[in-house]
């Protein structure tokens, strides 16, 4: 799960979507073509298709690279600038790649007074990476400090990829998920 | 169709009363069974569909007034009367025919409120009928529902919900032979606070930014699509079929004068019992926390509460015994917003708390508006800095003199939304900052609430 940045040309500057992690996919597969074809059709508008489109890509491509961005600038037939605005306003898309498992952790207040906090550095430490860092060298897990996952009234919560979404989370339920994912009971990533 | 989540939902939803003439159930039936949400059961126990039944014979006009005599008030946060709302929508002329939009805001993101996904998760049907009801009423033949991205599972389950729905002929053409067709497609969000706020949701909906517009021209008559637009929150819109069930003036006797009927209550933060709560409106906030949530779980003095939401100014205190409307609580220097009741104890540190939330609206600034982009930036330092101990005396002044420089000139609430929880946790606790300021170190003794590895990248 190596993905060097690309170096800089020595003839233009470059532009930000350049800075970006490549992704191995390039275009979309025809079954995603036609779902994004089908998508478009249900708004009178199919600009309004560029967020379900970045979703499959981002299912797709593993995570939102620029090829991705294109790739979904083309389906559309709309311009690859705003596809790259859209994407980068968002942060469920993920610009770099993520772990199998990307354990998502809210500490926002009411996480936080049931400790929130203190799970974020719980799982920062079993996974062996930090908030942000990329996947860890055995490409298992990333983490992402999220805001408010609607778990208040059953924090702290831990969403793992979009699937597992787990409340009242312990130092015991924390063990459990992660045993759960390396068993490979937890669908993972992009799949 | 789509798999569903199985695992049982731990939120807490009843409690002494709960389903009586008293506490009425209305939203929350069945809450609890994860078989609840399906369309047999929604009719068999529920009601299910009768009330649309009852507004397909009516005139539309005759819908809009019927809600208007229930004083529905818009449960998202701003309480703008729902029927009223409603009736903003340009109608059909001679020379000129409209397509018009009912978008259903579902990007439940305002810490402390889980209010819409256990709506989501228990009664989709319930919302499916509202919609219809109020596209009927509307005479709008689509209706685009706005999920949070986070919510993927409540997503496939409101579209199994919808095809269910319109196997029996309650959406799409023709519904119940009476001639109106109506549309329901489900958008799914990305993370992004900002989207709650009505004009960045239709732009996040069109496939842009999720930037907040320029209000006039207001999204009834220039909403999604360039059309005219009615946005109502998840809960406002289930809401609707009781009150066809039950009649207009008889929802109107429950709650309070201006301010009838039942709303979810999310209480959350240090309480023994957090949870869901649907009462009527007008309940003294200290009845609630202390009789029906039990009171702080830690056993000590509450401090502070939240009253609706993150965005919500907070309560010390002397305001803990205020009844819980839209207009009381108003009165009483906060609002109502989303209901959702945030509850600190003693042993909160306040500095720590409202770092925390600033931090939040710093990273979910649009960045549109520079007082908001730059000012919530500001104060996020500016706390970082008492927080680490670093602080100085005159920082509390800078950001008294900053927060009315962002409130109030932002195009949406959101720089607004910063600054209540801010002006608010230094007016009532300054004590608290000083102390941080003089003594590096927490006037409190509670854990603490920032972890050593967080911001966001």
């Amino acid at each position: 799960m190596n993905h060097p940045l690309p170096p800089e040309p020595a003839d233009h500057p470059m532009a930000p979507g350049e800075r970006l992690p490549k992704s191995q996919r390039t275009d979309f597969s025809p079954e995603a073509l036609a779902e994004i074809a089908g998508i478009a059709a249900k708004y009178p508008d199919k600009l309004a298709a560029t967020l379900p489109a970045l979703h499959i890509a981002q299912r797709e491509f593993g995570f939102v690279s620029l090829d991705a961005m294109k790739a979904v600038a083309k389906a559309l037939a709309i311009p690859e600038g705003h596809v790259f605005g859209v994407a980068s306003f968002y942060t469920m898309y993920q610009k770099r790649p993520v772990g199998k498992f990307h354990l998502q952790v809210c500490t926002n207040l009411p996480c936080a007074l049931a400790g929130g906090a203190q799970l974020l550095e719980k799982v920062c430490a079993k996974a062996g990476v930090k908030p942000g860092e990329g996947p860890s060298a055995d490409g298992l897990w990333s983490v992402e400090e999220v805001e408010c996952l609607a778990s208040c009234g059953s924090a702290p919560c831990l969403q793992v990829n979009a699937d597992v979404y787990e409340e009242f989370v312990d130092e015991k339920k924390l063990d459990e998920i992660l045993d759960a994912c390396k068993r490979g009971e937890v669908r993972p990533w992009a799949q | 169709m789509a798999t569903m989540r199985t695992k049982p939902d731990p939120q807490r939803y009843t409690f002494v009363g709960y389903g009586s003439e008293k506490y009425p159930a209305l939203l929350l039936r069945g809450a609890g069974n994860l078989d609840n949400w399906t369309l047999d059961t929604y009719e068999a126990k529920h009601e299910g569909y009768q009330a649309l039944r009852t507004a397909l014979k009516m005139e539309p006009a005759a819908v809009i007034e019927e809600v208007k005599t229930s004083g529905l008030r818009g449960r998202g946060g701003a309480g703008f009367p729902c029927g009223l709302k409603w009736s903003f929508m340009p109608k059909d002329t001679a020379d000129r025919k409209f397509t018009r939009y009912l978008v259903i805001n579902g990007d439940e993101g305002e810490p402390g409120t889980f209010k819409d996904r256990a709506i989501l998760e228990y009664n989709p049907h319930q919302l499916i009928e509202g919609i219809v009801i109020a596209c009927h009423a509307m005479q709008a033949n689509t209706c685009f529902v706005y999920i949070r991205g986070e919510f993927l599972w409540l997503i496939e389950k409101l579209e199994a919900a919808i095809e269910q729905a319109r196997a029996k002929g309650y959406v799409g053409k023709d519904i119940l032979g009476s001639g109106f067709d109506c549309e329901i497609v489900v958008h799914r969000g990305a993370g992004a606070y900002i989207c709650g706020e009505e004009t960045a949701l239709l732009n996040s909906l069109e496939g842009r930014r999720g930037e907040p517009r320029v209000k006039p021209p207001f999204p009834a008559a220039k909403g999604a699509f360039g059309q005219p637009t009615t946005i109502n929150n998840v809960e406002t819109i289930a809401t609707v079929p009781p009150i066809l069930r039950m009649g207009g003036a008889e929802y109107a006797k429950l709650g309070t004068p201006k301010n009838s009927g039942t709303r979810v209550f999310c209480i959350s933060g240090q309480v023994k019992r957090p949870g869901l709560y649907e009462l009527p409106l007008g309940l003294p906030l200290d009845f609630i926390i202390n009789e029906l949530a039990g009171g702080t779980s830690t056993g000590k003095k509450i401090k502070a509460v939240i009253p609706g939401g993150a965005s919500a100014p907070v309560f010390g205190e002397a305001e803990l015994s205020t009844p819980m409307d839209f207009d009381a609580v108003r009165g009483a220097g906060s609002m109502a917003g989303s209901g959702g009741i945030i509850v600190m104890d003693e042993d909160t540190c306040m500095v720590q708390a409202c770092l925390r939330l600033i931090r939040f609206y710093a990273h979910e600034s649009c960045g549109q508006c520079t007082p908001c982009r730059e000012g919530c930036n500001w104060l996020e330092m500016i706390l970082s800095r008492i927080e680490h101990g670093e602080g100085r005396m005159e920082d509390l002044a800078t950001i008294e003199q900053m927060t009315p420089r962002i409130a109030g000139r932002t195009l949406c609430p959101l720089g607004d939304a910063a600054c209540g929880p801010m002006d608010s946790m230094l007016k009532k606790f300054r004590a608290e900052f000083e102390h941080h300021i003089q003594h590096k170190t927490c006037l409190t003794k509670g854990s603490k609430l920032l972890s050593e590895v967080g911001g966001h990248h």
